[in-house]
């Protein structure tokens, strides 16, 4: 299962790499639009993997593999913390704010309606 | 001998994104098996220890690389690997959300509160620390 969990992971990663990749196109973008989109989107799918092992009887190994492999892969916090610095350094510590408050709070949010979901 | 006009970008070269990929196993793997050492705490320390290591390590990278030259060659394939790949996998921001949900759900809100707020803020001071290290190492 470590194996799975490991490839899962670097699955995860990729996913990450292209997503962004696709999205941002010739000009990056100022606000990091693209790191939030995936991490809302794996905060969502990780509360649904983890309710549906806790309230449906799901195997584990989903939430292994699916969960802190890839979605845990997919999602990156080291990523959206420096980009906020590289925002404020940039003299828009509004746009920083909002990335750093934003991605927690729509991350949150994501997770929540996940295990919400899972609970139906 | 003919260069190319344009670079690839990232997300449609194979080679880089197999890069990304072991970068991605190695990082997964780290933070499992940091999981798993450090468990047992109502305070879901393992998640924040390696969010906040990540950033640090993150900040301290790209600032390194921005500092060797443009992100193109091994400098964009370092960037892809270690900074993508092995501290994009290795950090996490699902695990974090979910676990704080879970503190909410089980009524430890203050905890949840303090867990997810004192993350986003270490993470933020983390990265910064990277950075600034590096600028002081490479001055």
């Amino acid at each position: 299962m470590t194996v799975a969990l490991g490839l899962a992971g670097g699955v995860g990663a990729v996913c990450r790499v292209v997503v962004d990749g696709l999205l941002t196109g010739r000009r990056p973008w100022v606000f990091p639009f693209p790191t939030l989109l995936v991490n809302v989107a794996g905060s969502l799918l990780l509360g649904l993997l983890t309710g549906l092992v806790l309230f449906q009887g799901a195997p584990d190994v989903w939430r292994a593999v699916l969960g802190t492999g890839f979605c845990g892969g997919f999602t990156t916090f080291s990523t959206a913390s420096v980009a906020s610095v590289r925002l404020a350094e940039e003299g828009a510590p509004v746009l920083a704010a909002l990335n750093a408050l934003g991605t927690l709070a729509l991350t949150l949010l994501a997770a929540a309606a996940g295990l919400a979901l899972a609970a139906l | 001998m003919p260069s190319a006009t344009r670079t690839r970008p990232a997300h449609a070269h194979p080679g880089l994104l197999l890069l990304v990929f072991t970068g991605g196993v190695a990082g997964t793997l780290l933070r499992s098996a940091l999981a798993t050492a450090v468990s047992g705490h109502r305070f879901p320390l393992a998640t924040y220890v390696t969010n906040v290591t990540g950033a640090f390590l993150l900040g301290a990278l790209l600032e390194v690389l921005l500092r060797r030259g443009p992100d193109a060659g091994s400098h964009r394939a370092a960037r892809l690997c270690v900074g993508a790949g092995l501290l994009g996998a290795f950090t996490t921001y699902s695990t974090l959300a979910v676990e704080t949900d879970l503190l909410v759900r089980g009524g430890a809100v203050g905890l949840a509160t303090a867990y997810a707020l004192g993350s986003a803020l270490a993470g933020l001071v983390a990265a910064a620390l990277g950075t600034g290290a590096a600028r002081a190492v490479l001055r």
